[in-house]
Formats: structure tokens, C-alpha cells, sequence
């Protein structure tokens, strides 16, 4: 016969107390009694894979590509923004909600403010790219004897980067400066944020200057004074030493 | 169509940590609580655990544990000439969103104020005349004393488990700890935590320059530790992941780690969460709550009508709902009569980069209060008269953080890019070091709050407006800082030193910190202040407003401890004097 | 009169006498008897009846909560004192035969979701208690139809083949030569403490394997460890101190009581009286130690490798490089029946899906683990899983991959 039981449905379900008998709003999240709890429950992040764009053209990462790896340039000692996967990174990013600021507040009206006043720009990231790079692609073009971006020399790639930087080039219909700064702030964040977001790929960018990654224990270094830590850097979602070989 | 709930004895706006404080000591008098708080319930294992919470990216840049713009957010401009423009983004600030609210992402500096900051006009006064004082400067004496809150202090450090040394133990000055604090009546209930390299070395320079550095008082503990209420805590592990970022190991204090495991097997207490408050009803002589108007997460509006209702949100949003709901005189800074957005304040912050050769600091073990400071420049506690300014602050080698995205610093002039960029990324990661003055602010008749003439939220209602910006004597008091920090930084022997005073105008697209304060003071008088000393509304007696909201201008410290300490005086109050006599507690 | 003392008084004359029925039945009736109303509300609050017969959200012990078995659900009877539909009409031996002997009124066979192949060691005397104290409840008018299984496990008269095999019915017998703080701890397990029924092995029929007594056994994807006197699997690394704050609090320095043992603990055992915990920390201790000692796994093993990987950057933050935890807060990893357990499928299940301790009134922090189902492939949870249970002078046996992979579907299915 039956095995005599299973102690019903477990604490697994939220401890929420039996509630007040009087009218409860159906539509709010009430806490009485205990601590919620599921099993299973929180958000971690979603692991990028490799793919095709999700925003992205083809003209457009391409162009992306080489912008980050002259940003961030390859080296001997460390890949360059393209490798560690900066493009991707950013590709995701924009296709996601920073892409479209859905977090912000974007009401009208917009107005330019005061440097002080923060951004007021109603272009989001992903408007921001799209209209930058097809801008930046019409000056290359116009510059550069028919060639996009991707196909100009390291040194007439660099030229142009700082042009957007400082100033001298003008870019028609979007603002040179804002899409420099943006894609620069945005190659940075990929080169060092967690791999799972498909940037920093072998965690290259944290090797680099020496950072440990996703760590939460240095108790046993607090007081090692001028000592390198010596373990590799981890990533939310591990390191090569947790496979067994 | 507005629904109407069962009264309950006690409505709470905001359940981060004052909520969490009033709903506790109240629950415990017998009332019946209702917290009603516009973000999600946050727990430890489920929100911020320690497989996903170290992810820089996302809290720290992309910030996701912080209210969203979009659902509500100010606007800014620097003085009355301008227009002023929406927050769309957040910088200077950070506000919080959610159960335990700034509690959560809080950095745990705990700290008391000096006893000179609570009659600071009487004392600045007495001390240099008036002489000092500029005529368009509103600081006020707060109508209670440090000796008045020293108990409650107590028993906020005492809550959270505080790590520390104390400096004045009743009057008889302890050595390792702060010389310059007010008398507490016994030591931190958790020794101080372990220091890295950095503020080792600092502190060593410090001393040979005559000051007098201490541990930082923290609220990532040192060691496990119960609190009164039977909660557990446990020992930080230097993790680097505090300031915007949840504990995921029980070990920063904040409501969950303190208060809310007791709290919420009360009978008595029930949360509603995603849940916004919109509205303090009055009733039709304006002074009296009836209780709190809500929308829920289905958009449907209902009145949860309550004996007393505690506004107990974020500094800025407190004001905001003063205003909305009509309840105090709006400020107007032209003819300087109101109260509801008067004296505003922030803080002052400056920094001092230095880079080594021959040093490792490791910056990624870090707490966010871990650090060595000193005092000998905060407050009144130096003599003001030949600087031409008042105020002043702490400073330290403070060691937060090392993440890479936003830690990666590189000497001036280094090419923001490219292979140099890369080679000075690399090379000065663990060899650099940035330490920080944490400056006070006072108020002005300038500096104010109110309602956008133009923005509004997505309920229709307008949005607060800011009016702010830095003074000489704050730019004077931060140039001051900043040399002196810069004097002890020097003495640690970098071979390159970049001081970073603190310059106007004020910036609301940089962050330096979420210490907004003021808007609906506390003080003895009704005509420049909205709380009487225990933060009652001098207007609406049954409505008691917690927060930095009530100070009248800010100190040179990190105002979460003097938040904590008012929540238990005002708590104190409401059980021992209102509950038993409802009505004003000082005759105005 | 000390309870505990009143408990040992009751047990001599439960055992030996049969004329005290009648006292005992006048004493049901009597609604003045306080004493054995109270006795009662305790022992329900022992054999932690409200745990199947309050159904969640429902009026106390009105019945309806589903109770699930590998056959079916059971929906637990209404034991209100409504005449209807709950036990208001019974008379006494209807209750001390549906409580002791598995009959209920007119001789209905229950099933052993109903444990009273356990309950059948409480005297009389106490089973009557539970009736004076149900007795003072709310009638609550609430029909509950019990058998929900299906064809032909709904067959009830089948039970009399199964109590033939597998039940054994008798009051409890006190042994000779044991304390009488002994004997107290051993009418609490084996009585209304049913602790045998998650902490007992079952053969393939749901019979107890009586010769793995309290050995550990599985339920639906919880092992119940140990309480043998085992020092690696068992209650053999704790003291009695331990035990008695485990059962009262859910917690001790070394471990945190979670999964179906949070409701134990906060519905039953915390409310218990500390002599009672004693006497059961004393029997428990007095339980041999049986099975031979696992060889540990060498530090070498590739497993143990990764394993060590995994914890370092993983699991230290809370159970702390030396495995020792935090006490009350985290679990110690090193010693203990937890990590040691000669099946692992709490373990996995924790790691799993993450899992909150118990809160009580004196200890309310409840500290909770984090999921690692998205975070850690089998392979991982495996290996981590055997490099805690093999460290710092641990011993058990590995744990696979595919255990790990079994366990993902068994909780997916739930």
C-alpha cells in the first residue's frame, strides 16, 4: 500500500498566514506572519551566447567591432575590445531595456538644459547607435573614398575617433561627441563587466588589472598588507578549476 | 473608483528603515500596523544572494535595485533663473525603491552627530558672532539636544550591531576611538573591523601629522552578533559589493538583518507591497489625517483610513507628499515665510587620488565602512576664524570597492582610450587609492523644494522640483578639506597626487551621495520649522514625519545613524506621551 | 506536579490498567478538567495533529488538507466537534480505535497517512486527553470526503493486509533498567512524536523496515536524517544540549533545521517543555550506532578538486573556508548528519533549489540559502557536494552526477 505520507505540500509554498478575514486588496502583495519564501526563486542574470546580432546590422557591428578594438587595442599581454567580446556585449545591451531606456523617464517635453542638468536627450541608447553609426558611416564614406569605418587603417581609425573625441568632426544629423562618449563608457562596461553579459569573455579585462571577480569571501586577506592575491578571477557563472578533469 | 479598507490604528509610508523602526516599537505598544510601501518585498536569498548580487553592471550601473525614473522621479535646476528639467536618469542621488529601502544598498557608515550640529546657529553664534554667518544662510537650532538622543543612538547602534571604537565613553575620551564625539554611555556592541592596507598607511601619516585617525564606525559587522530583537547578523567578508548593492550574507545591517524576521511574525503587522501611497487624506478642517489614498499594482486606487499615519519614505518623497496632499505652508523663497520645501541640504564630498610604485592595496577587499578617519576637521571642532567659513567634515582612506568599470583609474592626462589608456588601466588598478572628504551642508534661502510647474508622474501629480546649489562657504569649506586630506595623502609617498575639491555648480548627473535632507524640518518654531522635536507636524498632530527630512541642515557625516536615533525618540514619544493623550505634544 | 513527572505517572498507569478507562472517560466529559484539557492541547501539539487536520487557511482542525502519497491525495478528516461532520458524535472508543488502532467509527480502515502504527503506543488515558481537548474547539461545519485515491487503492478493506504485515499494535511498554527520563524520551519518539515516519526507512509496501529504526529515510525529495547514535550520519557529534536546542529553536552552533522539519519544529517541538526535549535527547543518544565507517574520498580526486573550486568562491561566504558556518546563522558543513548523510538527496535538494530555515519566537532571523539550480551543472553540484562531505575530517560517500540530474526531475515534477 501507500507509503504513509508526504507531510502534504511542504513549506515550499509562500508562509504567507491565513489573513485577516476582513477585505484584503487582491491586487497588492501582502506580508503577514512569516518570511515569504519559494524554492527555486530570485533573477539571476541570463547568460549571453554567442549569435548573430539581436540589433546590430551587419554594417553596424562591423563598425562596432573595429571601434572597440581601437578603443581598447590588442596587445600582446591582452586581447582587444573586439576578442573580449565588446561588440557583443554592447549588441546585447542595446537590444535589451537599456536599449530603449524603458527605465527612465522620458516625458515631454524636452528641452536642452544646463551641462549640470543632466542628460534631457530624448534619443535612447539604441536611437543614439542607429543614428550615430549611420552618420559616422556617411562621413567615413564621404572621408575616406567610398570606405566604411571597419576598412580604414588602424592610424585613419584612430584619426577619426579622436576627431569625434575632441571635436573637429561634425557628424550630420547626430552629435559626435555624445556617440564618441557613449561608445566609449559602453566598450568599457563590456570590457569589464561579468562575462555573462558576453563582454569581458575569458574574464580578460579583470585578468588584466588584476581584479578577482565575483568573490564575496576575503576575510583571510584583510590584514595580508602588500600581498597579491593569488587566486584566479571568477565570474557569476564560474571559472574553468569548478570542472573536474 | 476609491475603495475604502478597514481602519487600523496605524498607517506607515515607507517601510525602509525608519518604517521598519516605527512599525516595530508600535506593534510592540499593541497597535495594529499597516506599512504600505510602493516597492517590491526584498529578502536576502532571493533578491540580492551571493550567486548574482557581486555584479557591478547591473546595481551599480545599470541600477537595479534603485526606483526607476519612470515610475517617479524631480526635477532640477540650479537657482530660480533657470528652468528647471527632469531627473531622467539618476546621478547625484540614489533614491530606493522597495522593503528596507536605502537600508539595503546603504554603504553602513554609521555615525553620530556632534553635539555643536543640534543648536549649530546658537553655537556658531556664541562662538565667532555673526560674522561668519552670511545673511542668505538658514541654519537653525533643532530643538533637541545630543544629549536628548545619545540613549536613542544607543539604541540604534545597538539594533544594528554596530563595529566600533568608542572615543568618549561619558565624558572619559578612549584611546583608538574618535576624540571628538559626543559622550556615549558605553562602547559599540561589536569591536571595530579589520583594516586593509590603505587606511593602515593613512592612518600612520595621519598621526605624524598630529591628527588623530580612528576606525570608521560600521554597520557590516566584525564579528556575529544578536540583537535585542533575537535577530542574527553575521561577520562581513570584505566582499567589495556594499554601497548599491544588497548583503548577500546577512552581515550589512539594514531592516531585513535587523528588524523585519521579528516584525513580521507580529500579529499586528501586515505589509502591502507595490503599493504607492499618493495621497494623505485630511479631513475638512486640514488638521487631522484620516489616512493614506494607495494605488495598486492593478492601478486600482483604495483609502486605507488609520488613528495615525507616519510618513516614513525617502527624505525627498516625504516632501513631495507634504505638498501634494496640502498639508503645512509651501515655502516661497521670496518673501522666506512657509515651511513645506524649506532648507534643503545635501552633502559635500571631495576626493584625493594618489598613485604608488611600489604598492599593492588589493581595493576589491573592501567593506563599504571599513576605513580610517579623522574628525579633527568636522564640525566645530577646529577654530573657523581666519578660514572665512563654517562647516567641515571627515576624512579618510575609506576602502569601498574595487570594481573595475567605474574603479579603473588613471592619472591625469592619460588618453581616455587606446593603448596608453590600457597600459595605465593595468598598471595602476592596485597601486592607486582615492580618499575622501565627507563634508557638511548648510542651508540657504535658495536652496528649497517645491512643485514642477510642467513635469508630472504617471498618476497626474506633479513632481518635486529642486532648487540647489553649492555656496562659498560650502566650495570654501571643501577647498579647505580637500588641501588638508591632500597634506596626510602626500605623507603616504605617491609619486603623483591629484586633489579633487568639491566645484560648482552643482552637478545632478554625477553621483556623490544620496544625503538629501531637509524640506520639512523639525525645531521650536512653527514659523521656520514643519515637526516639533519629536517630528510631529505642527499643522496635522496625527501625523508624524521620519527622516533626514527633519534636519534642518546637514552635518558632516553620513546621516543614517541620526536618522535611526530620531526614529526611536519619535517612537518613544508617540508610545509614552500620544498614545496615551493624542494631540500636540509642544504648544506652538 | 512537574508535567514531565505527570507524563512518567500516566505512562506506569496507561500501561498496566485498564480500570482507569472509566475515570479516564468521566474525565473527557468533564469540561471543568483542566488539567486533562491542557494535557491534551499539549500531546496534539507533540503528535502535531494541526499539521494534517488544519487544512491552510482553514478554521483549526476542520480538516480538508490534502495529504499527499505516492497513490493519490488523502484529504485529512474534519476533528472539530461538529456532530455532522466532524467527531462530535463519536463516542471515546471510536477515537482511541481510530487514534490507535487504524478503525475509525463503524470499523472504516485508515490509511497510514494517519500514523497510527505510531500513535498506537499513546495510552488510553492520553488519547482520550486529545478528545477532551478537541473537544473545546470551535464545531466547525465542514464536510470532508478523506478517500480521494483512486481505483483500487480507494479499497480500504486492503488495509487489513498491510496492518497484518506491517503494524504492530500495543501501548508503549517501558523498559526496565532505563532512567525514567529514558523512558519519557521513548514514549515521545515512538508515541505521539512519530518520529519513525519521515525518520524511518520504508520497504517497497510503505511498511517501516523495523530494522533500520530511526535510521534515516526518504520522503518525496527530503531525507530525514540519522537519529541513531551514528557520529558521522547520527546525532553522535551532538550533545544533548545540541538536541534540545535544534528541537527547540531549529537551530544550534552546528545546523539548521529546514524543509518539512521547519514545521515540526515551529508547530511542535519548539512549544514542547524543555524536560520533554531532554528525554528525547536522552533516548535519542542512547540509540547504537550501526553500519560501518564510509571511506573518504582523497583530496586528489578530480571531483574533490573542482569541489574545493566550487566552494571557495561559492559557498565560504557563509560556511566559512574552515566549514564551521556561523553559529545559529549558517549550518557547519564540517561533522554533523547533514553533510554526512548516507543519502544525499536533502543535500542536492538544497543546494538545488535553496532553502529557509525555520524561524521561531526566540530565534526569528530564518536565514535562508540562495538557489543554485542556474547557477551550478550537475556535474558541479556534484562535485561540491563531495568536497564538503569529504573535508575537514568528513567522510561519506560521493556524490554522482546522475544523482544530482535524478533529483532536478523529482522536483521539477512537484
Amino acid at each position: 500500500m501507500s507509503t504513509p505520507m508526504h507531510r502534504r505540500e511542504l513549506l515550499a509554498g509562500t508562509a504567507l498566514c491565513c489573513l485577516v478575514a476582513s477585505i484584503v486588496p487582491a491586487e497588492a502583495r501582502i506580508v503577514a506572519g512569516a518570511l515569504p519564501w519559494q524554492p527555486s526563486a530570485g533573477a539571476p542574470p541570463t547568460q549571453v551566447r554567442p549569435g548573430p546580432w539581436q540589433f546590430f546590422t551587419p554594417e553596424e557591428g562591423a563598425a562596432v567591432e573595429a571601434i572597440v578594438d581601437r578603443l581598447i587595442p590588442p596587445d600582446p599581454q591582452t586581447p582587444g575590445g573586439k576578442d573580449a567580446g565588446c561588440a557583443v556585449f554592447i549588441d546585447r545591451q542595446l537590444a535589451g531595456a537599456y536599449g530603449d531606456s524603458r527605465a527612465l523617464y522620458m516625458r515631454p517635453p524636452f528641452m536642452d538644459g544646463a551641462p549640470n542638468q543632466g542628460p534631457q536627450s530624448p534619443l535612447t541608447p539604441a536611437m543614439r547607435y542607429r543614428q550615430g553609426l549611420a552618420a559616422l558611416d556617411k562621413y567615413c564614406r564621404g572621408a575616406f573614398a567610398g570606405k566604411p569605418f571597419a576598412q580604414l587603417s588602424d592610424e585613419q581609425k584612430d584619426q577619426v575617433l579622436t576627431g569625434l573625441e575632441k571635436g573637429p568632426i561634425q557628424l550630420d544629423g547626430a552629435s559626435a561627441k555624445g556617440l564618441f562618449e557613449h561608445i566609449l563608457n559602453n566598450t568599457q562596461e563590456g570590457f569589464f563587466a561579468d562575462p555573462v553579459y558576453g563582454g569581458n569573455r575569458d574574464m580578460v579585462g579583470w585578468k588584466m588589472v588584476g581584479f578577482p571577480g565575483a568573490r564575496y569571501d576575503y576575510r583571510d586577506w584583510v590584514e595580508r598588507h602588500n600581498e597579491r592575491f593569488p587566486l584566479p578571477p571568477v565570474g557569476i557563472t564560474g571559472r574553468p578549476d569548478w570542472l573536474a578533469h | 473608483m476609491t475603495r475604502m479598507l478597514p481602519s487600523t490604528d496605524v498607517v506607515i509610508i515607507g517601510l525602509g528603515w525608519t518604517g521598519s523602526i516605527l512599525a516595530h516599537e508600535l506593534t510592540s505598544a499593541g497597535m495594529n500596523v499597516v506599512a504600505i510601501e510602493r516597492g517590491p518585498w526584498r529578502d536576502t536569498a532571493t533578491d540580492f544572494p551571493p550567486t548574482y548580487a557581486q555584479d557591478e553592471l547591473r546595481y551599480h550601473i545599470r541600477h537595479d535595485l534603485f526606483l526607476r525614473p519612470a515610475q517617479q522621479t524631480f526635477t532640477f535646476r540650479t537657482n530660480t533663473n533657470q528652468t528647471a528639467l527632469p531627473i531622467r536618469t539618476w546621478g547625484s542621488f540614489m533614491p530606493p525603491n522597495g522593503v528596507g529601502g536605502g537600508g539595503v544598498h546603504w554603504n553602513a557608515e554609521t555615525w553620530r552627530f556632534l553635539p555643536s550640529d543640534f543648536r549649530l546657529r546658537s553655537h556658531l553664534t556664541e562662538r565667532y558672532g555673526r560674522k561668519l554667518l552670511p545673511d542668505d544662510m538658514t541654519i537653525q537650532d533643532w530643538g533637541v539636544t545630543y544629549d536628548d538622543l545619545e540613549p536613542y543612538y544607543d539604541k540604534f547602534e545597538y539594533l544594528c550591531g554596530t563595529s566600533g571604537k568608542a572615543g568618549n565613553i561619558k565624558g572619559a575620551k578612549q584611546a583608538g576611538g574618535n576624540p571628538y564625539e559626543g559622550p556615549r554611555s558605553r562602547d559599540y556592541p561589536t569591536p571595530p573591523q579589520k583594516q586593509p592596507y590603505a587606511p593602515t598607511l593613512f592612518a600612520k601619516a595621519a598621526r605624524e601629522r598630529g591628527y588623530q585617525p580612528f576606525p570608521q564606525p560600521s554597520g557590516n559587522l566584525s564579528e556575529a552578533y544578536t540583537n535585542p530583537l533575537g535577530v542574527t547578523l553575521g561577520p562581513c567578508t570584505y566582499c567589495g559589493f556594499c554601497e548599491w548593492f544588497g548583503c548577500g550574507n546577512y552581515s550589512k545591517a539594514s531592516p531585513q538583518t535587523t528588524i523585519l524576521p521579528a516584525l513580521v511574525r507580529r500579529a499586528n503587522f501586515t505589509a502591502r507591497t507595490e503599493c504607492e501611497v499618493v495621497r494623505i487624506e485630511l479631513d475638512k478642517s486640514g488638521k487631522r489625517a484620516t489616512g493614506v489614498t494607495y494605488v495598486d499594482s492593478s492601478g486600482k486606487e483604495w483609502m486605507q483610513p488609520a488613528e495615525l499615519v507616519l510618513l516614513c519614505a525617502f527624505q525627498l518623497f516625504n516632501v513631495h507628499l507634504l505638498l501634494i496632499s496640502g498639508i503645512g505652508k509651501r515655502y516661497d523663497p521670496q518673501s522666506g515665510q512657509g515651511v513645506i520645501g524649506r532648507n534643503y541640504s545635501y552633502q559635500v564630498t571631495s576626493s584625493v587620488d594618489a598613485y604608488f610604485d611600489d604598492k599593492n592595496f588589493n581595493p576589491f577587499v573592501a567593506s563599504g565602512a571599513i576605513g580610517m578617519c579623522i574628525d579633527d576637521f568636522n564640525g566645530d571642532n577646529f577654530d573657523h576664524g581666519p578660514h572665512g567659513f563654517v562647516g567641515g567634515g571627515y576624512m579618510g582612506a575609506v576602502q569601498t570597492n574595487g570594481r573595475p568599470i567605474l574603479g579603473t583609474r588613471v592619472p591625469k592626462g592619460t588618453p581616455a582610450w587606446g593603448a596608453e589608456w590600457k597600459k595605465a588601466a593595468a598598471k595602476n588598478y592596485l597601486s592607486s587609492y582615492s580618499s575622501a572628504t565627507h563634508g557638511s551642508c548648510y542651508s540657504y534661502r535658495d536652496a528649497f523644494l517645491d512643485l514642477d510647474p510642467t513635469y508630472t508622474d504617471r498618476h497626474g501629480r506633479k513632481l518635486l522640483r529642486i532648487t540647489f546649489d553649492f555656496h562659498d562657504n560650502e566650495l570654501k569649506m571643501s577647498q579647505y578639506l580637500t588641501e588638508r586630506l591632500g597634506e596626510i595623502v602626500q605623507q603616504m609617498g605617491p609619486h603623483t597626487l591629484e586633489k579633487k575639491p568639491r566645484k560648482g555648480p552643482y552637478n545632478i548627473g554625477q553621483y556623490q551621495t544620496t544625503h538629501t535632507c531637509g524640506g520639512a524640518v523639525m525645531g521650536s518654531n512653527p514659523k521656520t520649522s514643519a515637526l516639533n522635536r519629536y517630528l510631529q507636524s505642527w499643522d496635522v498632530p496625527n501625523l508624524f514625519v521620519m527622516g533626514a527630512t527633519a534636519f534642518p541642515q546637514n552635518a558632516g557625516y553620513n546621516p543614517t545613524g541620526t536618522v535611526g536615533a530620531l526614529a526611536y525618540w519619535a517612537a518613544d514619544a508617540i508610545v509614552n506621551q500620544y498614545l496615551k493623550n493624542p494631540g500636540a505634544l509642544v504648544q506652538s | 506536579m512537574r508535567r514531565a513527572a505527570l507524563l512518567g505517572l500516566l505512562l506506569v498507569t496507561g500501561a498496566c490498567s485498564s480500570d482507569a478507562a472509566s475515570d479516564n472517560e468521566s474525565m473527557t466529559r468533564d469540561r471543568q478538567n483542566f488539567e486533562t484539557i491542557e494535557r491534551g492541547r499539549y500531546l496534539a501539539t507533540v503528535g502535531d495533529c494541526a499539521a494534517c487536520h488544519t487544512d491552510t487557511g482553514g478554521k483549526p482542525y476542520a480538516g480538508g488538507r490534502p495529504v499527499e502519497t505516492p497513490f493519490g491525495n488523502l484529504l485529512a478528516s474534519n476533528l472539530t466537534p461538529d456532530r455532522e461532520t466532524g467527531i462530535g458524535a463519536w463516542s471515546d472508543d471510536d477515537f482511541v480505535s481510530a487514534v490507535r488502532q487504524g478503525r475509525s467509527r463503524g470499523g472504516v480502515r485508515l490509511y497510514p497517512a494517519m500514523p497510527y502504527v505510531y500513535y498506537t503506543k499513546m495510552s488510553r488515558a492520553d488519547v482520550l486527553a486529545i478528545r477532551a481537548y478537541l473537544a473545546t474547539l470551535e464545531p466547525v461545519h465542514h464536510q470532508v470526503t478523506s478517500n480521494q485515491l483512486p481505483f483500487p487503492f480507494s479499497i480500504r478493506a486492503s488495509m487489513a493486509v498491510w496492518n497484518a504485515l506491517f503494524f504492530t499494535p500495543g501501548t508503549f511498554k517501558p523498559v526496565a533498567g532505563k532512567s525514567a527520563e529514558w523512558n519519557a524520551g521513548a514514549y515521545l519518539v515512538e508515541g505521539p512524536g512519530h518520529c519513525g515516519a519521515c525518520h524511518t526507512a520504508k520497504n517497497f509496501l510503505g511498511g517501516d523496515k523495523r530494522s533500520r529504526t530511526l535510521e534515516g529515510g526518504v520522503l518525496q525529495g527530503w531525507y530525514s536524517p540519522n537519529l541513531t547514535g551514528d557520529k558521522r550520519a547520527g546525532l553522535g557529534s551532538w550533545s544533548p544540549d545540541e538536541i534540545v536546542a535544534y528541537l527547540k529553536s531549529g537551530h544550534n552552533d552546528a545546523a539548521a533545521a529546514t524543509g518539512p522539519m521547519s514545521e515540526v519544529v515551529a508547530d511542535s517541538t519548539s512549544q514542547m517543555r524543555d524536560d520533554d526535549l531532554r528525554a528525547i535527547a536522552a533516548y535519542l543518544k542512547d540509540q547504537p550506532a550501526t553500519g560501518a565507517e564510509p571511506s573518504r574520498v582523497a583530496a586528489s580526486d578530480p571531483a574533490m578538486r573542482a569541489g574545493e573550486a566550487i566552494y571557495v568562491d561559492n559557498c565560504a561566504a557563509c560556511h566559512a573556508m574552515s566549514g564551521e558556518g556561523v553559529a545559529r546563522l549558517f549550518p557547519a558543513l564540517k561533522g554533523g548528519p547533514a553533510t554526512q548523510s548516507a543519502d544525499p538527496t536533502s543535500l542536492i535538494r538544497v543546494v538545488l533549489q535553496g532553502a529557509r530555515s525555520v524561524a521561531t519566537e526566540g530565534a526569528p532571523t530564518g536565514p535562508a540559502m540562495p538557489a543554485f539550480d542556474w547557477k551550478l551543472s550537475d556535474a558541479q553540484v556534484a562535485s561540491v557536494l563531495t568536497y564538503i562531505r569529504n573535508s575537514w575530517g568528513n567522510a561519506a560517500a560521493a556524490v554522482s552526477a546522475s544523482d544530482v540530474h535524478r533529483s532536478r526531475g523529482t522536483l521539477a515534477s512537484q
